[in-house]
């Protein structure tokens, strides 16, 4: 489980996070909206521990990441995947030495083994023959399966997605999202899954939060969400320009 | 006014002192780790391969002309009082560069080519979140990009200074034959009275240093860039400078502690 009490964020002037709070329950999916340049990437990369909040707790197993030294944090690391909104491969390495990454360093695993694990998690993601090109060979689509292909090749406990569907057409999305909900109900993965796409929210999370001018201002389930009579909520999910959320500013 | 460029000069001189209080950390860092755990065996290997094949081409024109370059000049001068400096030119260009010349050229010259290519990989890595993706992989970025590059560049700086030494003696003697008629017997003759071993030795250990602080300063460069496309330009130019002034630094140093 993972718990933020109250934490802020700034970066020069701009304050990202002001007193944010927000629980990721065990073995369930956690949805965040909110607008763009809102802040949802920072979060995600505080809860594992590459931003240090100026205030605040982040709790993971009931211990503060924040507070970690790099050994610790390492060791806490290894129960996480994380999928970069950039997909963030590593671009003097394959796919297949991208993807089987962790499994090369972390397990003794056989070469052959591992070539194997890593078609598998390819082929989870809709990719094939793929394995020999860079990552320079890729488009942003398939970088972005790729990036999903190394972040679930260790099974994580812990599963950060940062637009998982963004840049993909709308079969492949699908693809994805049932992906995600099947890693979650098979492997019993704690997720958070941050997007713009409001299907693959109703259709992945257990819990959807709306992060807004630093804060978490409202969760629910998904059937609660499309039902809300928050003005700001409502305006963001029917993507309407009317309402309380100004376009500047 | 006044105290505006107080403020200035005190901006300037605090960001001086913590650029070089992260510069030192990350030394000690990349220090640490090499001699902790010598992983990442094989990346030290394509590091010394790239270092390699990235510079063979210019050490090999810098070191070349650099030693035709001292015979040509050495030996006009001194054909203007005596007759036969030919004679005289294999100890002039041999020690002229194997205590100086080679090591500081072949220092500065990779300054250019390998810390720069340092800089600009890693910091490239950096702005595309790709150093953050090794963290999140609990992997120590550390340990994986900046300890190969270091140990390569700490056994390749000797052995291409080791090649101009060479290069450089070949060179002059190329000038001593074809300009001032001189034979090669007498050539090494000359080398062979004024020239000693330690000579070498010390000129070769001088690179060790500028090969760490060639590496040291453009990972550093690499990991502090922001900004990206644009700031990776910036870390590149930096980490050139930067790196050249601290090879020239610390050549005065252990030139006046070795001789
Ligand atoms: N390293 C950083 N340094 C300075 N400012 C930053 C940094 N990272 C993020 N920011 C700022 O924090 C704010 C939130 O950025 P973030 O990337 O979290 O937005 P986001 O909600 O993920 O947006 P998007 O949906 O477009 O991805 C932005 O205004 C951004 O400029
Ligand atoms: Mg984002």
């Amino acid at each position: 489980m993972i718990k933020i009490v109250n934490v802020s964020k700034h970066f020069g002037s701009h304050k990202v996070m002001n007193g944010l709070s927000l629980e990721i329950p065990d073995k369930k999916t956690v949805v965040i909206i909110g607008r763009s340049g809102c802040g949802k990437s920072v979060l995600l990369k505080h809860m594992i521990g590459l931003l240090k909040p100026d205030s605040g707790k982040i709790l993971v197993k009931d211990r503060d990441i924040a507070k970690m030294d790099t050994v610790e944090l390492d060791d806490i690391r290894k129960h996480f995947g994380m999928l970069f909104q950039s997909a963030a491969l590593f671009d003097s390495l394959t796919v297949a030495e991208n993807v089987g990454f962790a499994l090369t360093r972390f397990t003794r695993k056989r070469p052959s083994e591992i070539k194997k694990l890593v078609k598998e998690k390819l082929a989870l993601v809709g990719l094939e023959n793929v394995e020999d090109k860079k990552p320079a060979e890729l488009s942003g689509g398939m970088k972005k399966r790729v990036g999903l292909a190394r972040a679930i090749a260790m099974d994580p406990e812990i599963m950060l997605y940062d637009e998982p569907t963004t840049g993909l057409d709308p079969i492949m999305s699908d693809v994805i999202n049932e992906l995600i909900v099947e890693l979650q109900k098979k492997l019993k993965m704690t997720s958070v899954v941050v997007t713009h796409d409001m299907k693959s929210a109703y259709l992945v999370g257990d819990k959807i939060a709306m992060m807004y001018e630093g804060r978490i201002i409202h969760e629910g389930t998904p059937s609660e969400i499309k039902k809300t009579k928050d003005e700001t909520v409502k305006q963001f999910i029917n993507g309407s320009a009317k309402g309380p959320i100004q376009m500047l500013g | 006014m006044i105290q505006n460029s107080f403020e200035y000069i005190g901006r300037k001189v605090t960001g001086f002192l913590f650029e070089a209080g992260r510069l030192t950390l990350l030394f000690g860092q990349v220090f640490y780790w090499t001699f902790k755990k010598p992983s990442e065996i094989k990346s030290v290997f394509e590091q010394m391969v790239i270092i390699g094949n990235k510079s063979l081409a210019v050490v090999t024109i810098t070191s070349l002309s650099t030693g035709m370059i001292l015979a040509l000049q050495t030996g006009t001068a001194i054909e203007r009082k005596i007759s036969g400096a030919a004679n005289m030119l294999g100890g002039i260009v041999s020690l002229a560069l194997t205590r100086e010349l080679a090591p500081v050229l072949i220092g500065l010259v990779m300054a250019g080519k390998i810390g720069s290519a340092i800089a600009a990989e890693i910091g490239t890595m950096a702005v595309t979140e790709q150093v953050d993706a090794l963290k999140t992989m609990a992997t120590n970025p550390v340990k994986y990009l900046a300890v190969p590059r270091f140990i390569a560049a700490l056994v390749m700086l000797p052995v291409l200074t080791i090649y101009a030494d060479l290069l450089g003696t070949l060179g002059g003697l190329f000038i001593s034959l074809n300009i001032f008629d001189g034979t090669s017997g007498g050539y090494f003759e000359s080398l062979n009275m004024y020239m000693r071993l330690d000579d070498v030795f010390k000129g070769i250990f001088k690179t060790v240093f500028f090969g760490a602080i060639i590496a040291v300063v453009g990972c550093h460069k690499g990991f502090e860039t922001e900004g990206g496309a644009e700031g990776v330009g910036k870390s590149t130019t930096a980490s050139v400078v930067i790196s050249s002034m601290l090879i020239l630094v610390t050549d005065y140093i252990l030139t006046a502690f070795l001789w």
